[in-house]
């Protein structure tokens, strides 16, 4: 954005491994302030709205996950009903259509893995390869991966979809995790981390070693890196586990389905000739979509968070 | 709202950036070592993405009719787009989103994240991680669960409507529709927004703010001239994230649809005029030039916020 | 997929000739020659098909299709049946089209409604059925349905389920507010205010604007807005008589506030089923199923009645809903795929699919005293299937749907839908209607006259 913002010529002059510095910083920053502050009760209540706001929602989904189809339909959306069937509710989501559930729920899983695990690979080379090395065209590549995501995704589905059928993608696993491989805004982080995370010296020192630069990049990069791309890791994760319009239009076959896609065909299941009323089921369903991501990213969130900061900050 | 597909345009200032450093003799030379290291991803994109963008160009020079079949038109699609009151007014409509919900979420999200970050919250991890939880439940989810809450007569809104003896309007009502999807697109990325924020304000160097303290600075002064100078750089990644997401929704609406058949139009936005002129009307061709347009509008606007955020700063 | 054509002539002649002089030996090989992909062919050539290895991939979302398949592969043990759940009504017909479009990935048979076979047919996606001998079943089936299948002189899909109309109402609610059945439309207005006059929170019925329900209505008004002659010249009149008694009955339903807002299939509507606010509902005769299964707290309280009709005295019924099974052209398993559509829907299959909670569409089983006289436990003993029955054989002849009637259903709530939500004319909103399809129609080539 520019050169005369204030941060980035501070940050500039902090040299060497940026990424402990980060922790060091928040660490400091946090106490330095700390000293001269008291706690806000108004400010906290403020926030204990948005708070409300955020989490009633999730509240409601709880809730409901807890009753029947016929309770759900004739209670207070917003507090426990009936029989506390939470239990029954997650045995019938996981064994309903003998277990369809759980399929999606390892389709989910591959996606994840393999796409966002492979998004987060290209992404590292390239964005390294983007911060570390000048190359021909190397302007061209940002121009061209800044235009093309710019054009809804949405209306490429049929050009997408046209393609893939001609390659035979389509209704396979392939077709839902190549798309997914891409993440511009992964490329983008890891370029504006690499730059001073993997500092040039270092990989001077390889070179003079004589090793050649994917090996520096697997041995000495890669590990600089991490923070990095554990953010990346984490974003793409959520795109794929989110992902929903891709994998209904590429998927005819339910048993390739991700859980999102699954999901809303069971809400339509509703509107079929002796089809089953099951939104006990969905909404149970959906609890359980929410859960691991939601546990990853508690797990995690000391990583993301720092890495999300150099991105932010390098803007 | 898809915000993690996107890119901010920030990189080409960034690049350029990086020229000033000392370089060493060998980075000069036309090294094409950096291509082993970019190239496995620009294959992949150049797969997913510009071969799909290319073949939409290609596909809106064309028509393709279910009595007379193809034949070649020139610009003609693209005329009849710019004529389109359908076009335009799904256009119109995620303008006046963008331009009264991103504000609001951007808002609400540097809000909280200056909240958090003064150490003047109680709990404010907690804060933290609960308010950014929205972000990890997926839109089909999120939208169901709000489709469901937003029922007049037997969900939320009818319950709180029947508890406290008020009358809410109808959130799925032509008035207030627009601002209903606005209010999950909010709830949805609030959270990620203000991790954004908060992330930018956790690097600002301590020495800043113990000189603004010696200097006898309040919380609000170090706030204007410390704090908003530092996230300058982060609002604008969200802004523009923010302004490809509004006009690329989708998810939201269509599957709002079903609930409110009667507000949301088939054109309610560029991406499900463009999705349902291909998939319910077989118009391949006209759609593909509709998410043309859409996407030159598109790259326009964010290269406009993106210029507007660092002019002024300059 | 338009090429074929001649060889079929050709193919059909040799065929004949071939039925003439050989034996089902010579033809047992011509389909093995062909490897049952074979553009024609006769009962016997099917029968031959369905004794070699083959696998048929199927599209249907109902239920009972599973069980028909599982039937199948046990009188058939070469053939396996893979039923693919690819999406209910309209998520299925966007994944079919894109397939056609794709020239490749449509399976060999498909679940179709009657109001989407039009589009689907003529557009060469379909086999026509008789090319196989199927226009011979024609006797097996109630008049309506064979006319929802047949189409431009071919037999496009065979009927599985039919929908005709009826009444359904909670009699609960009825008895409660002292109202008597409505058996013309007029009355059924009047009961709507009396309805909404003793508890302002129920109504006599929800309509947000169903394309699918507007056009079974007209239907039974008489009212014949689409007509296609040569499957490219579209006339459209939805100000014709029917459309317009439709019309201006239901406006006065939708000005006075008699309709509850709700839009059907949500879950919102059924649990105005379940308590009474939502006191009926004018649809198929495919609902009692679904009633059963979504709404089972008020088991005992509904029941069923003949529709009410413009004109007191009238006999007059629709088709709502309900759908065929059809052969992809796409399909390299025609005669297999074909015998397994008879299988499913004149063979074996119909009576799963009764048991299943389907409503036929075969003359044989609507008249059987087994079926006619079922008690329905939910229905409070009620024998509902005399009623449905009857409905089937009052329904109005000579109803046809347009060739793109997938994507007018589409833009309904863009057009008629804004006179729900708006309070307005419903003739205004036909019209716009009508202009929007005229667009579109012209917009894609066809001859359309207004």
């Amino acid at each position: 954005m520019s050169t005369t913002d204030q941060t980035q010529t501070t940050a500039e002059k902090a040299k060497a491994p940026r990424m402990s510095r980060y922790t060091s910083e928040k660490k400091a920053g946090k106490s330095n302030q700390g000293l001269h502050t008291k706690k806000s009760i108004i400010l906290t209540i403020v926030m204990g709205a948005l708070l409300i706001y955020s989490l009633l929602p999730l509240f409601w989904l709880f809730v409901n996950s807890t009753k029947t189809q016929a309770e759900l339909l004739n209670s207070f959306g917003l507090w426990f009903s009936g029989d506390f069937a939470l239990w029954d509710n997650i045995v019938a989501t996981l064994t309903y259509n003998d277990g369809v559930f759980v399929r999606w729920f390892g389709n989910t899983v591959l996606y994840v893995v393999v796409g966002a695990g492979g998004a987060t690979f290209l992404a590292a080379l390239g964005g390294y390869g983007l911060a570390k090395f000048n190359f021909p065209g190397k302007k061209a590549v940002f121009a061209v991966v800044l235009g093309a995501v710019a054009i809804p995704g949405t209306a490429l589905a049929v050009p997408t979809f046209l393609m893939f059928s001609q390659m035979g993608l389509t209704n396979t696993p392939w077709a839902v995790i190549l798309p997914s491989l891409i993440s511009p805004f992964g490329l983008y982080l890891i370029w504006t981390y690499a730059m001073d995370a993997v500092p040039t010296e270092v990989l001077e020192a390889a070179r003079m070693d004589g090793s050649g630069e994917f090996r520096t990049f697997f041995t000495i990069s890669l590990k600089l890196l991490a923070p990095g791309l554990v953010t990346v890791l984490l974003f793409t994760l959520v795109a794929t586990w989110n992902n929903y319009f891709l994998p209904l239009i590429m998927l005819s076959e339910p048993t390739w389905y991700p859980l999102t896609v699954g999901l809303k065909q069971w809400n339509m299941q509703a509107q079929t000739v002796g089809g089953d009323v099951i939104y006990n089921l969905v909404i149970t369903g959906s609890l359980l979509t929410i859960v691991p991501i939601v546990v990853a990213f508690l797990f995690l969130q000391r990583y993301w968070q720092s890495g999300l900061a150099a991105g932010s900050v390098k803007a | 709202m898809t915000t993690l597909s996107t890119l901010p345009p920030s990189g080409q200032t960034r690049s350029s950036q990086a020229q000033p450093r000392p370089r060493k003799p060998h980075v000069q030379k036309r090294d094409w070592t950096g291509w082993k290291f970019v190239g496995p991803f620009m294959i992949v994109f150049a797969l997913v993405l510009i071969a799909p963008v290319l073949y939409s160009i290609y596909l809106s020079f064309f028509k393709d009719q279910l009595v007379g079949g193809n034949s070649f038109v020139g610009f003609e699609n693209y005329g009849q787009a710019l004529t389109d009151p359908k076009f335009w007014e799904s256009m119109g409509r995620v303008t006046l989103f963008f331009v009264v919900q991103v504000p609001i979420m951007l808002g609400i999200a540097l809000f909280a994240a200056l909240a958090i970050d003064s150490a003047r919250l109680h709990l404010s991890s907690f804060f933290r991680i609960a308010i950014f939880l929205p972000y990890a439940v997926p839109a089909v989810v999120a939208t169901l669960m709000w489709g469901f809450m937003y029922g007049t007569k037997f969900g939320l809104v009818g319950n709180l409507n029947e508890f406290f003896s008020i009358a809410i309007p109808n959130p799925l009502g032509n008035t207030w529709v627009l601002a209903a999807i606005g209010n999950i697109v909010t709830w949805e990325f609030i959270g990620y927004n203000m991790i954004l924020f908060y992330a930018a304000l956790r690097v600002i160097p301590t020495d800043l703010y113990e000189a603004a303290s010696l200097d006898g600075a309040g919380a609000f002064r170090i706030i204007r001239s410390i704090k908003m100078p530092a996230l300058r750089p982060a609002i604008v990644i969200g802004g523009i994230f923010s302004v490809i997401g509004s006009f690329q929704l989708f998810n939201e609406p269509s599957i709002l649809q079903s609930l409110a058949p009667n507000t949301i139009s088939t054109y309610f936005s560029p991406n499900m005029y463009a999705y349902n002129l291909s998939f319910s009307g077989q118009q391949y061709n006209y759609s593909a030039t509709i998410a043309i347009i859409v996407g030159l509008i598109t790259a326009v606007i964010a290269y406009i916020v993106q210029n507007s955020g660092s002019r002024k700063e300059a | 997929m338009k090429a074929p054509h001649s060889n079929t002539r050709l193919r059909r002649t040799a065929l004949a000739v071939a039925t003439g002089l050989a034996l089902s030996v010579s033809l047992a090989a011509c389909s093995a020659a062909d490897g049952g992909g074979a553009e024609t062919g006769t009962a016997d050539d099917i029968a031959a098909a369905l004794q070699e290895e083959t696998t048929l991939t199927v599209w249907a979302w109902a239920p009972a299709v599973e069980d028909i398949a599982t039937a199948f592969e046990k009188k058939y043990p070469k053939i396996t049946v893979d039923v693919v759940n690819a999406g209910t009504g309209n998520d299925q017909y966007i994944k079919l089209q894109n397939a056609i479009k794709a020239k490749s990935g449509a399976p060999d048979v498909a679940q179709i409604e009657y109001y989407a076979l039009p589009q689907f047919a003529l557009s060469d996606a379909l086999v026509d059925l008789s090319d196989f001998g199927m226009d011979s079943l024609e006797d097996q089936y109630t008049a309506s349905t064979w006319g929802s299948v047949n189409l431009d002189g071919g037999v496009y899909a065979l009927p599985q389920d039919s929908g005709p109309m009826a009444m359904f109402y909670n009699k609960a609610v009825f008895d409660q507010y002292g109202l008597t059945v409505p058996t013309t439309w007029d009355e059924y207005i009047a009961t709507a205010e009396q309805l909404h006059a003793a508890n302002p929170n129920a109504y006599i019925t929800n309509d947000t604007g169903d394309a699918g329900f507007a056009t079974s209505m007209i239907w039974q008004a008489g009212g014949q807005p689409f007509t296609t002659t040569d499957s490219t010249d579209v006339a459209l009149n939805l100000q014709d008589e029917g459309s317009k008694k439709f019309a201006d009955t239901w406006n006065q339903l939708i000005e006075n506030d008699l309709i509850a807002p709700t839009a059907s299939w949500s879950d919102e509507w059924y649990r105005g089923l379940g308590d009474g606010t939502i006191a009926t509902l004018n649809i198929g005769a495919w609902m009692p199923g679904n009633l059963e299964s979504g709404v089972p707290e008020a088991a005992g309280n509904w029941r069923v009645a003949p529709l009410p009709v413009y004109e007191a005295g009238d006999t007059a019924s629709a088709e709502n809903g309900g759908g065929g099974d059809a052969v992809l052209a796409q399909s390299k398993n025609k005669l297999a795929a074909a015998g397994f559509v008879e299988f499913m829907n004149s063979g074996e299959g119909t009576q799963i699919s009764i048991d299943a909670g389907g409503f036929p569409s075969t003359v044989a089983d609507l008249e059987s005293d087994e079926f006619l006289g079922y008690e329905s436990e939910y229905f409070g003993g009620q024998k509902i299937n005399e009623v449905l029955v009857q409905s089937a054989s009052d329904v109005v002849e000579g109803w046809s749907y347009l060739p793109f009637q997938v994507y007018s259903n589409s833009i309904f709530s863009d057009t008629v839908g804004q006179s729900y939500a708006n309070k307005s004319d419903l003739n205004g909103g036909l019209t716009d209607w009508q202009k929007a399809i005229a667009a579109y129609g012209n917009e894609q080539g066809f001859t359309v006259t207004e």
